[in-house]
């Protein structure tokens, strides 16, 4: 099996509060991120996806194919907009690395037909990301 | 579907310290053919980059697997006070009869976050240049990265 990756970035903003918790409980909580009027970030998504190259192109994928798909899929969708209030997925959802990882494989999984969605990780910044992969994927790989 | 997902949290925090890589073991002779430039008496330097890796449920209140502001104190304790701005030959004393390699060194940093409460430490990978990383993940059979 081979793992190919494709990195995209993109700009947001957000905040993080719970309407459940009281205003003191968000600030506790959330800190800096329970701003009301929220704060940014330059997101950078690393797409990647496991399978056997075909013999005769040679690829998993057609790396074009899975560009259009972000770029469909996640760019369209979250660059430049407000995750709280633009991203329907996030509906209700605080929006974490965690948790916008999660949508975005939920989006891409199955958009991808050729070779298979293996991982996503998303950097909110250089020190702080989330990786979402299919539960036992690395147990798997290792045997 | 989510089920049958896995989310993990990573986080990379850095720190400066010296060591010098020498092995009471083996001779003068020794230790400068295995270790090279790392065998230097006086010791050397890098800034380290220590990448942690947790894995838990997503809380749906917060959307968080752990709050980073219990991590990163946690790690702050744990390690960085410790380990920043110093020796590791001298001032940790896990490296008085261990060669301080980054292999070493990122078993000794997840010993000492294993106990992190809130979520379930996966691996830690530590860099010592940009050019060389290391990775332990203890016993947890998914930890290793793929």
């Amino acid at each position: 099996m081979v793992l190919l990756t494709r990195k995209i970035e993109f700009a947001a903003s957000h905040l993080y509060h719970n309407p459940n918790f009281s205003a003191e409980e968000n600030r506790r909580i959330f800190g800096k991120c329970n701003n009301p009027h929220g704060h940014g970030h330059n997101y950078t998504l690393e797409v990647t996806v496991e399978g056997e190259p075909d013999p005769v192109t040679g690829m998993v994928l057609d790396l074009k194919e899975l560009k259009d798909i972000l770029e469909r899929e996640i760019m369209q969708r979250m660059d430049h907009r407000h995750l709280n209030y633009e991203v329907a997925e996030l509906a209700g959802q605080i929006p974490t690395c965690e948790n916008i990882a999660r949508i975005i494989w939920q989006l891409l999984e199955p958009k991808i037909t050729q070779g298979r969605l293996h991982r996503v990780r998303l950097y909110e910044s250089p020190d702080l990301f989330a990786d979402c992969y299919r539960n036992g994927a690395r147990a798997a790989r290792k045997s | 579907m989510t089920g049958a997902l896995k989310i993990e949290l990573g986080r990379r925090y850095r720190f400066s310290a010296s060591h010098r890589l020498h092995s009471p073991h083996l001779s003068e002779e020794e230790n400068c053919r295995v270790f090279g430039k790392c065998n230097n008496p006086y010791g050397h330097g890098h800034n380290y980059v220590v990448e942690v890796s947790v894995s838990g449920e997503v809380d749906p209140a917060t959307g968080m697997i752990a709050n980073l502001t219990d991590l990163d104190s946690f790690v702050e304790r744990q390690v960085l006070e410790e380990f920043d701005h110093k020796s590791l030959n001298e001032d940790v004393p896990a490296f008085r009869d261990k060669v301080p390699t980054t292999e070493n060194l990122c078993i000794e940093i997840f010993k000492r976050l294993k106990s992190f409460p809130t979520a379930k430490l996966e691996r830690i990978r530590v860099q010592e240049t940009g050019n060389n990383s290391f990775e332990y993940a203890g016993d947890n059979r998914e930890g290793n990265q793929s």
